[in-house]
């Protein structure tokens, strides 16, 4: 040795080559293990594996959305035009004809090109003629189906193509392009337009709502920091039995350096076989990914393309992540040749640096409190950071709340003293196992508060009366109203159509430099449908009726004010084009009736006409609601409903009512957290039962022996449970704490009222709870075989 | 034992009469059997000869017994001489114990009967010595032991012969 | 093999016991009476420690009888021979059988505790043994920052702590070397007969057989009397 004192350059090759070969001989150690080093190493891959998986997928997510948002605008037809474009060889003329089958949406286009260069929607190579229609693969399957019977009669086109992966946003998504005849009458400036091209005319980078998008960047957070705790304790699997077999390297020569270079090289085995599993468990759930369709939404499996950058990072940072954690974890304990010995006393845990953390990530939160929707988007970079810091605060704090609670806790029967002492002499083991799963329930608690504050935004509380109608139709303009609404109250399981047109009574024209004032309600319909409006006293066709207590303040006052008989009120006065106003005298013998809910909850004010005593210009131009009251023991009856209002006019647009409607985006982002914060969950119990078993099996000698001197089997189950219950429950009130706190602050920064969910705040440490008492559970039975005396024998 | 020695070894710490030898000798080496004056005797006159003590003095009244002996530089030599050349490891080839179970063999009767009366009664010897060595001093402890550790090494010969009859059998009756 | 002995307290005749294809006792039995130390010798893998867990209940043999102060221990339900256990014997094996994160007057109160006596009143009555077995200033230890001889004799005291009228102790100082063997041996009689605790006692060592009383000796399964050999 010292001869090569001298010799420095070539020492630190040799030395570089010993590195290399003791990691190499540690990747031997880790594949050429036996069964046990080969269960070993399957599980750590595994582990690592899904986590990877998970990391590449949430890698893969930005390109998802930056796509399907392409994609999304590239196809989008602008019908809000105020332009009125002239008919020329290069336009076409589109109406949105959108239906919904079986709480499935369908994209739905009407279509009508005015020209030879008429712009050629995505995913098209020519237009359907009349009576035609190009639809996507999944609704061509939808409608060949058993499934799509009644379907076929909403669309009676004769398929003559398929869009092509260019105009769909995914592959299972249901959409049609149809041709049709006479659409520039149709023109709305909402639903039909003459355009040009394709495309957002005012195309936007970030179309996104800056809650929502706060929304998706905690729920990453969110469920990324539980995988990045659960990388690390995977590549711990088996560390106790790793130990032994470090020391017995010890005992033939091995320097502490080496064993850490061995060690370092099982780990990176079990990472680097771990990146190849992630890899495949992500290319399968890829191409899963193009067959299914969650929530509404389907992905093409070559969306789900990780960035490059991101993609390496979790290539280079897993093993490293993996090496690391080995490396730290082997600090603390000292492999000597006769054996492993853990640090004597390993000194108190410290407080002031553990607050730090998630002290720091409030501090890096706060600036953002009371931003709120309309200040732009978050700063993301303060967002990741903030959140991932309060969480990982959860980690760092843990251990020392186990540690400083354990050390008083005293008391109880056996099982309890037994669980207890031995969380006293070793709370590090305990508090790391449960990290994960308070990680995760923080976020999780935090996340649903956050949903549920937000909701409210997202949900449109619908003041709709359920019992009085199920259903909507509106039918436009154009198409008379009366005879709609015979057609549906003909159809299966509609009991009642309520059929109610309605404009506005000004006392003057519409100008813009004097607008009518006051202007009141007008509404149309036949008495019956009247009723459901007001309480009217009597009602032949030919009355019209005065209102008295609508919603709107004003509004009885200005009913009083134009309800002169003999007075000429301007109808439709707020119409664009004058042709279609209408001018109507006030009759005399007018009739007040007090206003009730209509059924979408509002009471109206103004005028009630029944159609005799309406101008018949007004009628002609037809339009208006139909409210539909539906037999629920019909099956299907909302799509025998759709089908006959597509056959009154294809644009129709038909709603089913519920009590309320929660945006789809968001629905689909919380049950997605949801799954997450399960599946999540579960991984991390495999691995608390993993190392559970391991030190069952550890204990094997000293259970055999108790159960020698008469312990019950009860006694030590019970310590058993009580030495996981009792971290576990510590994290889930540690991990309650911050992610109220974490749930507070995002609410603030969504400047919407803190409210607290506890029924959600239970249900996720209910779950965590749970997780607890199936890994108890699973370890029963290994638990009982290992007390049977044969532990006693030491042959 | 070489009581010589032993006798020598007694007077390094200053002239002695033979009387007060032999209790001496008694107190710390003669717990099981006691010294015989003439055995004194007829060592210390064998001693005188060879020059290893000499007479020292005689007090006045009758009989040898009232000799008092003093050790010479030559007696110094010998006990250094005796005390540092080990002693002979004796080799008990040719015990009674093998020649029993050789005999027992030979004609047909139960060997391992032999052994065991055998191990019972040195398991019982060693009951005696390990109750005496709990009540008695260091001095008899370390007796004892020296005692029971001769026994146990007897007693796991045993063990091993019985484990080994068969092949034994084989041997002696070829 | 050997008809029952009257006045005995734990009588076992002819007990079969294999281990799949191992036969760990083929007809053996042992006789004890009450106070007496029994030595349960035999070269290793004899199937002297499978004597001595069907002795205590540990384990059932596949055939024989065994009788506890005139109860048949093979009737017996586990529940019921567990409680034997706990109240009726006490137990020191080789290793292992400390439980390392309770201190050593924890250890050794713990089979009082098992039997529901109140915590405090356990671990003075604990105190009291550790202080016969010259253990008291360990009271706080943890059974890792003892010596060997130390932990044998907690063990010791935790076996006597609930005044068993029989203790079962295999191999107590196999561990040991034979200065601290043979201290735990003194100690381990002397507590025994002090409070007239029979004790079985399986070792293969002549040196501590001689702390009994008599012995048994086992050989393929087999037990040979050696008072009656005599």
């Amino acid at each position: 040795m010292s001869a090569h004192w001298e010799d420095l350059p070539a020492r630190a090759q040799s030395r570089a080559r010993e590195g290399v070969r003791d990691l190499f001989m540690g990747v031997r150690f880790a594949c050429t293990g036996g069964r046990e080093g080969w269960t070993r190493m399957l599980l750590t891959a595994v582990g690592v594996g899904l986590g990877v998986a998970l990391l590449l997928l949430t890698a893969a997510v930005p390109n998802v959305l930056a796509a399907r948002h392409q994609r999304e605008e590239a196809r989008l037809n602008y019908t809000y035009s105020q332009e009125n474009v002239p008919r020329a060889d290069n336009t076409l003329v589109i109406a949105d004809a959108d239906t919904s089958y079986h709480g499935k949406d369908i994209r739905g286009r009407l279509v009508e090109p005015e020209g030879p260069r008429a712009p050629l929607a995505p995913g098209l190579t020519k237009y359907p003629a009349l009576g035609e229609m190009v639809v996507s693969p999944a609704l061509r399957e939808l409608l060949a189906s058993e499934d799509g019977k009644l379907l076929r009669e909403r669309l009676p086109y004769r398929v003559v193509g398929t869009i092509g992966e260019s105009g769909l946003i995914g592959p299972r998504e249901l959409a049609y392009y149809a041709g049709a005849e006479n659409l520039a009458a149709r023109i709305n400036g909402w639903q039909a337009a003459r355009i040009t091209e394709f495309g957002d005319p005012d195309p936007t980078s970030e179309p996104k709502d800056p809650v929502l998008l706060l929304l998706v960047t905690v729920v990453f957070v969110v469920l990324l920091m539980p995988v990045a705790v659960f990388i690390g304790a995977a590549v711990r699997f088996g560390g106790e039995q790793r130990d032994r077999r470090l020391a017995a390297l010890r005992l033939v020569g091995s320097d502490i350096w080496m064993t850490r270079r061995i060690a370092a090289g099982e780990a990176l085995a079990g990472a680097l076989l771990g990146l190849v599993f992630g890899t495949v468990f992500f290319l399968i759930g890829r191409q899963f990914a193009g067959s299914v369709e969650v929530l509404g939404i389907s992905v093409f499996p070559g969306y789900l393309d990780p960035s490059p950058v991101l993609a390496a990072l979790v290539a280079v940072a897993v093993p490293a992540a993996a090496v690391l954690v080995t490396l730290l974890a082997l600090r603390k304990v000292a492999i000597e040749p006769l054996g492993v010995v853990r640090t004597a006393k390993p000194p108190r845990r410290r407080l002031w640096w553990r607050l730090l953390l998630p002290l720091g990530g409030l501090v890096l939160l706060y600036p953002m409190l009371g931003q709120g929707r309309t200040h732009g988007p978050f700063n993301q970079f303060l967002v990741v950071c903030g959140v991932a810091l309060l969480l990982v605060g959860v980690t760092a704090l843990l251990p020392w709340v186990v540690e400083t609670v354990v050390a008083r806790l005293g008391g109880g029967g056996v099982s309890w003293q037994l669980a207890v002492r031995r969380l006293q002499l070793n709370s590090g083991t305990a508090a790391r196992l449960v990290n994960g799963i308070a990680v995760a329930v923080a976020g999780a608690i935090a996340l649903q508060m956050l949903f549920t504050g937000v909701e409210s935004d997202y949900i449109r509380h619908s003041e709709n009366d359920l019992l009085r109608a199920q259903m909507q139709v509106n039918v436009p303009e154009g198409v008379p109203l009366a005879a709609a609404a015979e057609k549906l109250s003909a159809t299966r399981g509609v009991r009642q159509a309520i059929a109610l047109s309605g404009t506005d009574a000004g006392d003057r024209p519409w100008n813009d430099e004097r607008p009518p004032d006051p202007l009141v309600q007008v509404t149309i319909g036949d008495c019956d449908s009247l009723r459901q409006v007001a309480r009217l006293p009597s009602c032949r066709d030919g009355d019209v009726f005065t209102l008295k207590g609508a919603d709107h303040e004003s509004a009885d006052a200005d009913t009083a004010k134009l309800a002169e008989p003999g007075r000429r009120l301007h109808l439709n006065a707020s119409a664009e084009e004058p042709a279609r106003q209408a001018v109507w005298t006030v009759p005399a013998g007018l009739k007040s009736a007090r206003s009730v809910k209509d059924p979408t909850g509002v009471r109206r004010g103004g005028f009630l006409l029944t159609p005799a005593a309406a101008p018949a210009k007004l009628l002609s131009q037809g339009g208006g609601a139909v409210f539909l009251r539906i037999d629920p023991s019909v099956p299907d009856a909302p799509e025998h409903v759709r089908n006959t209002a597509a056959r009154v006019d294809p644009l129709t647009v038909t709603t089913l009512w519920s009590s309320s409607e929660r945006t789809k985006q968001f629905a689909s982002l919380r049950t997605g957290t949801l799954i997450g914060s399960i599946c999540v969950l579960l991984l991390i119990g495999a691995s608390l039962l993993v190392s559970q078993l391991e030190q069952l099996r550890e204990r094997k000698k000293l259970l055999a022996a108790l159960v020698a001197f008469g312990t019950r089997r009860r006694t030590l189950s019970l310590s058993v449970l009580w030495q996981t219950a009792v971290p576990v429950a510590l994290g889930l009130l540690l991990a309650s704490a911050v992610g109220l706190a974490l749930g507070a602050v995002l609410l603030g920064m969504a400047n919407t009222p803190v409210a607290v969910d506890w029924g959600n705040v239970l249900a996720m440490a209910g779950i965590g709870a749970g997780v607890v008492l199936a890994v108890t559970l699973l370890s029963l039975p290994p638990l009982l075989r290992l007390m049977r005396p044969d532990g006693l024998r030491t042959e | 034992m070489s009581i010589g020695h032993t006798l020598l070894g007694l007077l390094e710490s200053g002239p002695r009469h033979g009387y007060d030898l032999k209790r001496v000798f008694d107190e710390k080496f003669g717990h099981d059997r006691p010294l015989h004056y003439g055995q004194v005797y007829s060592t210390m006159s064998r001693l005188l000869k060879n020059g290893l003590v000499v007479v020292d003095g005689i007090e006045a009244g009758d009989g040898p017994e009232r000799k008092r002996y003093a050790i010479t530089e030559a007696g110094i030599t010998d006990v250094e001489r005796w005390l540092t050349t080990p002693e002979k490891p004796e080799p008990y080839l040719q015990s009674t114990l093998y020649t029993k179970v050789v005999l027992a063999l030979l004609t047909h009767r139960n060997a391992a009967d032999v052994l065991d009366i055998q191990r019972a009664e040195h398991l019982r010897s060693m009951r005696i010595l390990t109750d005496r060595k709990r009540k008695g001093d260091l001095a008899d402890q370390l007796i004892c032991d020296h005692a029971l550790f001769h026994l146990e090494a007897d007693l796991r010969w045993l063990e091993l012969t019985a484990a080994r009859l068969d092949r034994l059998r084989e041997a002696v009756t070829r | 093999m050997t008809a029952p002995v009257p006045g005995a307290l734990l009588t076992a005749e002819n007990l079969r016991k294999t281990y799949g294809p191992t036969v760990a006792l083929d007809g053996a039995g042992l006789s004890l009476h009450p106070g007496e130390i029994v030595a349960v010798m035999g070269p290793s893998g004899s199937g002297k420690s499978t004597l001595l867990h069907c002795l205590a209940g540990i384990v059932t043999p596949d055939s024989g009888s065994i009788t506890y102060d005139g109860h048949e221990l093979t009737a017996m339900s586990d529940s019921r021979r567990s409680a034997l256990r706990r109240s009726e014997f006490g137990f020191v094996f080789q290793f292992g059988q400390l439980v390392p994160e309770l201190t050593c007057v924890e250890n050794v109160a713990l089979p009082l505790r098992l039997n529901g006596t109140p915590r405090k009143e356990a671990e003075r009555t604990a105190l009291a043994w550790m202080e016969r077995l010259e253990v008291a200033d360990l009271r706080g230890k943890r059974p890792g920052e003892v010596s060997g001889g130390q932990g044998q004799r907690v063990a010791v005291a935790r076996a006597l702590v609930t005044g068993p009228r029989v203790l079962f102790a295999d191999e107590p100082t196999g561990a040991l070397d034979s200065l601290n063997g043979e201290r735990v041996m003194e100690l381990l009689t002397e507590a025994a007969r002090s409070s007239n605790a029979a004790v079985v006692l399986v070792t293969h060592e002549a040196r501590v057989a001689a702390y009994s009383d008599r012995e048994i000796v086992v050989r393929d399964g087999k037990s040979r009397d050696m008072e009656r050999a005599v």
